[in-house]
């Protein structure tokens, strides 16, 4: 995707797509931490300049082109860290 | 509530009703069995013949009609949206997957009353400029897929073709991209990637799709007005809606009622005490658990509910009898779940795999020291995640049970004792859906 | 001798590519194997496979044109560029030039990954199956010292480490299943179709 200046990009994954390589977050750790099963979870919010260039070598690198660049944040879907009672947090 | 045999005002007369509440199941008694094409057009008058498509969504608009799908997204923003985009002809899709087990109201409205639903989908078509009418029953309700088939037989002069399809019986089939890629390639699993159904669905089309329940109510706007469907309504809210309701006694009766009407008015007019049961299953799967002291006062409207972090969802109201212990019915909910995945995405395989597992250990207590921490992390984890919603589902009904059990999770994370000791045992806690038999529908 | 130059450059370059070609095609199963040590993550395999998939492409350019400009060769551009049609070896030139053709493909789409998404991408990758072994038969088809020890060595060991590449990655597909269906509970229900 090219970039349009002045538009902030961010990371996107495709979770059907996805297959858990993992690649992405050994490219871009800053933005990319894999869950306790070897699958993405993005930071979130637009990629800093600094690392737009790593950006677009996970996109281009992960093996089954599930992470994109998109121009507009993706929806916020129940992605608030849920409020766990007292008693489950140690 | 059930069974009020009113008639809503003919079209034109907007007088409020005494008992407006029975709108849908107004007629015969739902055990009566099919309402003929007959009877339904001698009780309510023909379907209005020529309307101007954009009064029509005005007008649906105006209704103030929700969505009863479990979004509650408003309906006439989504015929707007569709109509919008239907240059080359759209599709309307019934929505009759029902694929939450324990609700029942969608498949007990196709049996009793096709006509209704068929006439809000032909309504729907019209406004939105479609020129197909599908019609998507889960594969499992018989009597609603052989209602629906005769209901189609018997009618005559419809403008537009009309097909029935028989939807997968999984917990997914229903979600609208689902139906949408069953449709196109006969696979009923979500899709994650865009364009959403009503710019591109079924055969590259714009698509409605649209719960049979609220096509119904929209039949009856058609005939009688946004007015008269904001007739009623007791809080935000305006209008009916069908529930199911399942007691201590573990049989589901499907009833209409207003929206606003709170749990105890519901529970008393169904002979149940809703203070008898400590707790309560709202709006599905989808939905959650809550005390029943904490809301048997509120009243059921999707406003209402979601600032309470709760949902109306489908209009499932699950009571768990006193006695029965939350936490092996929520792993019992959870492992359901769990085995609906459509398997497309890791977070959901794994994450509901790892969570149906850790939460059976505990309601068997014979969990590891972390199972109960563990189920916390992986429920922010999965959040969001998916490439639809169903984990989202599985991990908001987790929490709930987490708040709403916490004494019961204390119990069995601590001492390894349950509350409800030795009355409901492995085979149950394992057992799918629930460990309450549905029965019949009213 | 000098006339044979262009032979032994061809030849080479022919046995290079194919070198190259075998570690690419390992690469690329170890890619899809995840394979990782402490200290070569997974990116790196994804990395070399790209970087030697291009330098492979210079060897393959050598071998091809060097056939073509050799005067001894009776070999034009076409018997190169349109496959079956040299009257020298005729199938075994023509086996090798769809070989060529398909490492153009997948590099090319490799290339343009991002535009032309990645079911195209996937169909013309998964030829890669088709054209190593292409390859391997083109070499010793039209080598004519096909016969020597050294030649049948380095075949073999192209051979033993796509197998065993292969080996992992089949390994690891079934592993990738057994984990999806011991993760989830049991289900009644019918399919999704």
């Amino acid at each position: 995707m090219r970039a349009h200046l002045g538009r902030d990009l961010s990371l996107a994954v495709d979770r059907i797509a996805c297959d858990g390589s993992g690649l992405c977050a050994e490219l871009l750790p800053e933005l990319i931490e894999l869950d306790d099963w070897g699958y993405p979870m993005l930071t979130g919010g637009p990629v800093p300049d600094d690392l737009m260039t790593l950006a677009r070598r996970a996109v281009d690198r992960c093996p089954v082109l599930a992470l994109r660049l998109v121009a507009r944040q993706p929806a916020a879907r129940a992605s608030r860290p849920v409020a766990l009672p007292e008693f489950v947090r140690r | 509530m059930i069974g009020a045999q009113s008639l809503p005002p003919s079209h034109g007369r907007t007088q409020p009703q005494q008992q407006s509440t029975a709108r849908l199941l107004a007629g015969p008694p739902l055990a009566d069995g099919t309402e003929s094409h007959a009877a339904h057009v001698a009780r309510l008058g023909p379907l209005p013949g020529r309307i101007d498509p954009g009064a029509l969504v005005a007008e649906i608009e105006r209704s103030g009609l929700l969505g009863r799908g479990g979004a509650a997204f408003p309906a006439g923003t989504k015929w707007r949206a569709v109509a919008g985009r239907a240059s080359g002809g759209a599709v309307v899709v019934a929505n009759g997957a029902e694929g939450e087990p324990r609700s029942h109201k969608d498949r007990a409205l196709m049996a009793a009353r096709p006509h209704l639903v068929i006439d809000g989908g032909l309504l729907a078509a019209r406004a939105v400029g479609a020129g197909e009418l599908v019609l998507y029953v889960g594969s499992d309700h018989h009597a609603a897929i052989a209602s629906m088939r005769r209901a189609l037989a018997e009618r005559r002069g419809d403008a537009l073709p009309i097909r029935l399809m028989e939807a997968p019986a999984r917990y997914v089939a229903g979600e609208s991209s689902a139906v949408v890629h069953f449709l196109n390639e006969g696979d009923a699993r979500p899709t994650a990637v865009p364009p959403r159904p009503y710019v591109r669905g079924v055969g590259g089309r714009a698509t409605l799709v649209q719960n049979v329940e609220s096509l119904a109510h929209a039949a009856l706007i058609g005939r009688f007005g946004a007015e008269w469907y904001r007739s009623a309504g007791r809080d935000s809210t305006p209008g009916t809606a069908l529930v199911t309701v399942q007691g201590a006694d573990g049989m589901a009766k499907v009833a209409e009622l207003e929206y606003g009407t709170t749990l105890r008015e519901l529970a008393a007019s169904l002979g149940h005490d809703a203070r008898d049961h400590r707790a309560v299953l709202l709006g599905g799967y989808f939905g959650g658990w809550a005390t029943v002291d904490a809301v048997v006062d509120v009243p059921l409207d999707p406003a209402r509910l979601t600032e309470r972090g709760l949902a109306f969802g489908c209009g499932l109201v699950a009571l768990l009898p006193a006695g029965t212990c939350g936490v092996q019915a929520t792993a019992g909910v959870l492992r359901y779940m769990a085995g609906e995945s459509a398997r497309q995405c890791g977070p959901c395989v794994f994450g509901l795999g790892a969570i149906s597992a850790a939460a059976d250990r505990l309601a068997e207590r014979r969990h590891a020291p972390d199972d109960l921490e563990n189920l916390g992390r992986w429920a922010n984890q999965v959040q969001g995640r998916g490439g639809c919603h169903h984990p989202d589902g599985a991990a908001g009904l987790l929490v709930s049970a987490l708040e709403v059990f916490h004494a019961e999770f204390r119990l069995h994370q601590a001492t390894r004792r349950c509350s409800a000791d030795g009355t409901i045992g492995l085979a149950a806690a394992a057992s799918g859906p629930g460990d309450l038999a549905i029965g019949r529908a009213a | 001798m000098i006339e044979a130059l262009p032979w032994y450059v061809t030849r080479a370059a022919g046995m290079v590519s194919l070198v190259l070609l075998t570690a690419v095609v390992c690469l690329g199963l170890l890619t899809a194997a995840r394979w990782q040590r402490p200290g070569w993550p997974r990116f790196l395999t994804a990395e070399v496979h790209r970087s030697i998939a291009l330098l492979s492409v210079v060897f393959l350019v050598v071998h091809v044109v060097v056939a073509v400009v050799d005067p001894y060769t009776a070999l034009g551009w076409a018997s190169a560029l349109v496959p079956f049609s040299s009257p020298y070896r005729q199938v075994w030139l023509g086996l090798g030039g769809v070989s060529m053709y398909l490492v153009a493909a997948m590099i090319v789409t490799s290339l343009l990954r991002g535009r032309i998404g990645r079911r195209t991408w996937r169909a013309i990758h998964l030829t890669a199956y088709a054209s190593w072994p292409l390859a391997v038969v083109h070499g010793l088809g039209t080598g004519t010292d096909s016969a020597a020890a050294w030649s049948w060595v380095v075949n073999a060991a192209c051979a033993m480490a796509v197998g065993g590449a292969l080996v992992l990655r089949l390994r690891a597909h079934q592993e990738e299943r057994a984990a999806v269906e011991t993760a989830l509970p049991m289900t009644s229900g019918s399919g999704f179709r």
